[in-house]
């Protein structure tokens, strides 16, 4: 596979241009237009249901559109048959040929490769080799773990060269400690052969720990499309902000909005001026606007230490101690709900019990504005 | 040890079962043209009757060619239909997978009937050609049952996956669907034949003076003399049925030992 036009730095990979997709009356793709750039790790992240298989499956020639465009590496994808296309996957349950041999599920993309056995047998132990399975080339398909299927997957996808690398929830299968330590090799991969990654996942965290890029979709349609930063800071809705981690919402009132600051008036908070620009984010809605901030920017203020900048007065209302961690809900004075609130725990420092009064600060600054 | 009415009507019902079959080997030997107890002398008479029997070896090399057509070419058909009805949704799927399935449910005599027929209007002489078409009529809604549950058990992912590694259709079928449900295809292929080894009805109805085994047996039972005789041959074949269903078994065992599936129960 060579590239015939790399004049620009980064590339367009996948375009999709207004992409629909009907089954039957069922609405599973609602017009997505996105690009996702050559070498980057991208995520579709969203709850089951939510089409982003369906959207991996078009890249992958799986699956038809009904109308619009997907472009690959500037070629209209409708025109290349799923066998023909530049992108390999790595299927949910691994779809290892259980009737091979490691070496053979490997080897099964270079049949038709004219290279010289020898050759290709070493291309496969190369293969084999980066995924940290050298040495498992005769061994029986059906005899591997799970962490080990992944890998032979990975190798089989990847010995091919493709532009994309299509991975349709690869980690979901495996145990947690498992789960965290593919990750990170799987960062480590992407990074070493540079090929664009793209991520089909429902776990937030996962999305966030690996990729540049996440699409949040829900229903069918891209929620937000950003990095995993200003996605987990300034979420564009309070969908997006509960579907990525945990956000606390006060309801809020907009008093006045000129020259780029917005004067707001919050239950708790009381009277705020945040800057329209970095703060204020959503579409108006029936509800009303809101005031929204994560547990990590709520603290709570002990004996002898001062706020940062305000202070409050709350009440716990529950705790949950995690070890390293220790979530609290606090209610605070002239508020209706708890809100959830995180501190990570320092030796010496007491866990409060329910029922303390207690202060926490927070920051005018660390607060989003919903309309 | 007390035993419970379950167990004994358990007991009761194995021997009701299989003690006519066990009388079969002990006629076999028994120095009397008489099926009767008690038994008398040792001997080996019946048995050189059955290899010496020029028209009984005629049936057995009819059946065998009979049993073989209908079994081979009714897995084939059943693995068109099989795949069709797994992987694809048209159109009326539902009446044509029933109208293929039917026969099952059908009693032989009307399908046998209704083909003679059909095939007499025709003009069609009888023969061993006529009687491979009941029996593939009869044996393929088994193989397509076996075979259903072969092709669903096939994970999907593997045949997209095969697409995604460059392979087409053609290749993808035999790299990789194939070799997976060909324990589902053997399985088919010794259900059929021992189906059409011992049918009778579609065998006596459409056979011409080609008679097949079963035909030849039911025949040979009108004379008292030849009964021990059958005797004998009815031994060789519950032999061959324990070697040829062992055979089986043993391939089944081998094929889910060699993909790593589950074991989910075979026939022993």
């Amino acid at each position: 596979m060579t590239s015939e036009t790399s004049n620009v730095a980064k590339p367009d990979m996948i375009e999709f241009k207004d992409v629909h997709k009907y089954y039957g009356d069922y609405h599973a793709l609602r017009g997505i237009t996105a690009t996702i750039r050559a070498g980057e790790f991208f995520s579709l992240l969203g709850p089951s249901g939510c089409g982003k298989t369906t959207l991996l499956r078009t890249i992958a020639g799986f699956e038809g559109i009904s109308s619009g465009v997907v472009l690959i590496d500037g070629k209209d994808a409708a025109k290349i048959p799923a066998n023909q296309r530049p992108t390999n996957m790595v299927f949910q349950s691994y779809a290892i040929f259980p009737h091979l041999t490691v070496e053979e599920n490997v080897g099964f993309g270079l049949r038709k490769d004219p290279r010289s056995k020898d050759d290709k047998a070493k291309a496969v132990a190369e293969a084999l080799a980066m995924v940290g399975l050298a040495g498992y080339g005769k061994r029986a398909a059906h005899a591997l773990s799970g962490g080990q299927r992944q890998r032979v997957a990975l190798a089989r996808a990847l010995i091919l060269k493709p532009k994309v690398l299509l991975l349709d929830e690869p980690l979901s299968a495996l145990d947690k400690k498992m789960r965290e330590q593919m990750q990170v090799e799987l960062i480590r991969l992407q990074r070493q052969v540079g090929i664009t990654f793209i991520l089909v996942t429902h776990d937030q965290e996962e999305a966030l720990v690996m990729s540049d890029r996440i699409a949040v979709m829900f229903e069918g349609q891209i929620a937000q499309l950003d990095d995993p930063e200003t996605l987990y800071r300034r979420p564009k809705s309070r969908t997006v902000a509960n579907f990525i981690g945990t956000m606390n919402f006060l309801p809020a009132k907009i008093l006045s909005e000129s020259g780029g600051k917005v004067d707001v008036e919050s239950q708790g908070f009381g009277r705020l001026t945040l800057d329209a620009e970095a703060q204020v984010t959503g579409e108006p809605t029936a509800t009303g606007a809101s005031i929204g901030f994560r547990p990590e920017t709520l603290t709570l203020l002990f004996d002898g230490q001062t706020a940062p900048d305000r202070e409050s007065m709350a009440t716990v209302d529950e705790v949950v101690y995690y070890g390293d961690m220790t979530y609290y809900d606090v209610r605070i004075d002239g508020t209706e709900q708890p809100m959830r609130l995180s501190m990570r725990n320092v030796f010496g420092r007491p866990v409060l019990d329910i029922g303390t009064r207690t202060r926490v600060g927070w920051s005018p600054g660390a607060l989003v504005l919903f309309r | 040890m007390r035993i419970s009415g379950l167990k004994l009507y358990a007991i009761v019902f194995l021997i009701f079962l299989y003690a006519p079959i066990v009388l079969l080997p002990m006629f076999a030997f028994n120095n009397s043209t008489v099926v009767s107890f008690p038994l008398k002398g040792f001997t080996t008479q019946w048995f050189q009757n059955v290899w010496n029997d020029a028209d009984l070896w005629q049936a057995v090399r009819n059946s065998l060619l009979v049993a073989c057509t209908s079994s081979v070419l009714a897995t084939s058909f059943a693995i068109f239909a099989a795949r069709a009805s797994t992987r694809y949704n048209f159109p009326g799927k539902g009446g044509l997978m029933g109208l293929i399935m039917l026969p099952m449910v059908l009693p032989d005599m009307i399908m046998a009937m209704a083909l003679l027929v059909v095939l007499l209007g025709l003009g069609v002489q009888l023969s061993l050609v006529t009687v491979i078409m009941g029996h593939i009529l009869i044996c393929t809604p088994f193989a397509v049952a076996i075979l259903s549950s072969a092709f669903q058990s096939l994970d999907k992912s593997l045949e997209e996956a095969a697409y995604d590694l460059g392979e087409g259709p053609i290749s993808t079928f035999y790299l990789v669907i194939l070799p997976l449900v060909t324990p589902g295809i053997i399985s088919s292929l010794l259900i059929s034949f021992t189906i059409s080894l011992d049918e009778f009805v579609v065998s006596n109805f459409l056979g011409s003076k080609d008679k097949l085994l079963s035909v030849y047996i039911f025949g040979q039972l009108r004379f008292p003399k030849s009964v021990p005789t059958i005797m004998a041959l009815g031994a060789v074949l519950v032999a061959l049925s324990i070697v040829l269903l062992a055979l089986a078994e043993y391939f089944r065992r081998r094929g889910i030992a060699k993909t790593g599936a589950k074991d989910t129960g075979g026939f022993l």
